[in-house]
């Protein structure tokens, strides 16, 4: 993984997953009705939540706090799934059921085919040790133990010998960028030099599923969006499938595959980036896209004028972001689009791209 | 006065009994289990007095300059166990240094489970705490005159009254170390699929090792804290030499053992506390020093 991302591979990055029949077929993640109350009297809560009271009401008249509120999610394999929420949502809570750091009030969980709840502990442990790996908003390394052992740590868990666990912990050092800092203590690194560590620690364990808690989140603006473009480059070469927890809409527009918007521990939407920006469900996410960079979110293929057109001078895949046709209008009255395979499907015009800019910003123009 | 309401004669009669009886039927028993210790101490005070004083200068010293790698603490001890031997006070200050260590060992050996099991529990920590406070607020001659009861005066009762009294700090800080280790890092390693034994062996201990530390360093000063009292029931060194020199009215020799105590006291507090410090830089939980 370099530092430097050229725009191409970000260009090409299916927006979904290749094939959409399979991804419904056999999710990776899947859950279903989960919801999560904490505090005393869970079931009295969880009844009134079923009358249809809300969070709050809840918490006032029984104490008890609603993490999540009957969440439904399917995740396919392949791909980065963000969900997004402003603090309190429940977005930490919904990621440690998958791993069940935290037990359910009820609902199912299912992963990889498997229903975590129904695990002994000793299945979880096994389950945690070769499933789900994760990275932790605040890194969560061990301090006593140099960089090395840290990223070691899981296969050292599992019993993997020292030599060979040192080696492959050796080899995703390198692969995160963190080559030199082998014996290094971590309060000796930097923020994003941490999580990079907490990163390959995961990526050690060389599991199909990583689970990340708002991992970026405490980095600094310009380390955050390298190590975003990082994580991009990092699913595509590696085909892991990603449950991604931000509170940041744009850094869910940039790295999600798919987007769930959660709000009082409920699901309020789900859907491709674009769906979300084009199409919000409520008021609460129209708020969100307000405020977001709608150039990056909205992919060429679904404003595209489609059909024959004259040969393009100048093209690009369907799968560009305005924001990357944008900078084309300065010499060009309008950019071909193309298909995965190259050949020309049709076309956009700087028209058509500051429509879709412009369409969703209340109280201009309308 | 105040009214009497129940006469506590009898009630005191029969603890009294209560105790004579366990004396009679179980003195030979409590003994022998109490004999790992008595061995446990003779083996330290042996061999502390069968090595050469001069080697016993050399460690401490070495020990003093590893924990802090600068010269300050290693002049101080070496000065102060040269003061303990020109003060002719080197027997006795290795039966008490030999006391001090078999207290601690025994203290860590029962204290850190028992600081496990409290910080596991809420439930132990609510039983255990007011023993704690008991055993360290509990004027100590009320628990020496039935152990020495039971175990007749020697320095089996000494040793026991030194751990009741020396044990509770290092409990506490156990306890509250491993509750305090950071829960992302706890949770963390719960993520990668760790048994509650890994979690313990490789995540909290470890980072508890400095406030566990500062318990040691807070035992060991409690049991020379006591020397004087135990001397009382048959542990020799420095504090008998104190004991006598108030019976005899002889100011200077209490003086010069009460200064052994502190000299004592002086070489193991820094250097338990320098070990704690470069701990704690190890970990990361302050800067280390330049
Ligand atoms: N262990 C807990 N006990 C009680 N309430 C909790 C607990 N963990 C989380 N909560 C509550 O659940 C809600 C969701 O929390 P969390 O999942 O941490 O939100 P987010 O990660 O989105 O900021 C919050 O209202 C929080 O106060
Ligand atoms: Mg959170």
């Amino acid at each position: 993984m370099s530092m430097t991302t050229d725009m191409t591979t970000e260009k090409n990055r299916p927006a979904a997953p290749t094939t959409a029949a399979q991804a419904e077929s056999e999710t990776a993640i899947s859950m279903r009705g989960v919801t999560k109350i904490f505090g005393e009297n869970p079931q009295r809560a969880l009844n009134m939540l079923q009358e249809g009271k809300s969070k709050t009401e809840v918490q006032a008249e029984t104490g008890n706090v609603v993490g999540l509120d009957n969440v439904s999610l399917e995740i396919g394999h392949n791909q980065i799934y963000v969900v997004m929420g402003l603090s309190g949502s429940g977005k930490s809570t919904l990621i440690r059921h998958v791993n069940r750091l935290i037990e359910p009030t009820s609902g199912e969980i299912i992963v990889g085919g498997k229903d975590v709840l129904k695990m002994s502990l000793d299945d979880l442990r096994t389950f945690r040790r070769t499933k789900v790996a994760m990275v932790f908003q605040k890194f969560g390394l061990l301090p006593h133990r140099s960089v090395l052992d840290n990223v070691a740590y899981g296969l050292e868990v599992s019993g993997v010998g020292k030599k060979e666990r040192q080696e492959a912990a050796a080899k995703w050092i390198e692969t995160v960028g963190l080559a030199g800092y082998e014996n290094s203590r971590p309060q000796q690194l930097s923020g994003g030099q941490q999580q990079r560590v907490g990163l390959a620690r995961a990526l050690a364990l060389d599991t199909d599923i990583i689970l990340m808690d708002e991992a970026f989140s405490a980095l600094d603006p310009l380390i955050r969006s390298g190590m975003q473009d990082e994580l991009i480059n990092l699913q595509k070469s590696l085909h892991k499938t990603i449950l991604f927890i931000t509170h940041d809409f744009d850094e869910a527009l940039k790295i999600g595959d798919r987007i769930a918007v959660l709000k009082d521990g409920a699901v309020v939407q789900q859907g491709k980036p674009e769906d979300i920006v084009l199409r919000p469900a409520n008021e609460h996410i129209e708020e969100f896209v307000r405020d977001v960079n709608k150039a990056r979110a909205i992919h060429v293929r679904s404003i595209m004028e489609r059909g024959a057109t004259e040969p393009c001078e100048l093209c690009v895949s369907q799968d560009a972001r305005c924001e990357d046709v944008l900078p084309l209008f300065a010499e060009h009255q309008w950019v071909g689009v193309t298909d995965e395979a190259g050949n020309q499907i049709g076309r956009v015009t700087a028209k058509q791209v500051i429509k879709a800019l412009a369409r969703y910003t209340p109280g201009v123009g309308n | 006065m105040f009214p009497d309401i129940i006469d506590t004669r009898p009630l005191r009669r029969a603890i009294d009994e209560g105790l004579n009886w366990v004396v009679a039927n179980w003195g030979t028993q409590f003994e022998a289990a109490a004999h790992p210790l008595l061995v446990l101490l003779n083996l330290i005070e042996k061999l502390l007095v069968a090595t050469p004083w001069w080697v016993i200068v050399l460690v401490l010293t070495a020990i003093a300059w590893r924990a802090t790698r600068r010269w300050p603490l290693p002049a101080v001890v070496a000065i102060s166990l040269l003061f303990l031997g020109v003060m002719d006070l080197w027997r006795d200050a290795m039966a008490t240094m030999a006391l001090m260590i078999a207290a601690t060992l025994t203290a860590i050996i029962i204290s850190i489970p028992v600081g496990v099991a409290m910080s596991r529990s809420v439930r132990v920590r609510h039983v255990l705490t007011p023993i704690l406070d008991l055993m360290q607020t509990l004027p100590s001659f009320v628990y020496l005159i039935p152990t020495v009861m039971i175990f007749g005066p020697g320095k089996i009762p000494a040793l026991i009254a030194t751990i009741v009294y020396a044990a509770p700090p290092l409990v506490r800080l156990s306890d509250l170390g491993l509750r305090s280790v950071d829960p992302a890092v706890m949770e963390a390693s719960r993520a990668f699929g760790t048994t509650p034994g890994q979690r313990l062996m490789g995540v909290q201990i470890p980072l508890a090792l400095p406030t566990i530390l500062a318990g040691i360093n807070q035992t060991t000063m409690m049991a020379l804290a006591m020397v004087v009292i135990a001397s009382m029931i048959g542990a020799g060194g420095l504090g008998y030499q104190v004991l006598q020199g108030i019976g005899r009215l002889e100011v200077s020799r209490g003086l010069f053992a009460g200064l052994g105590i502190v000299v004592l006291a002086i070489i193991f507090d820094r250097i338990t506390q320098a070990f704690g410090r470069q701990l704690q830089a190890r970990i990361g939980l302050v800067e280390a020093r330049p």
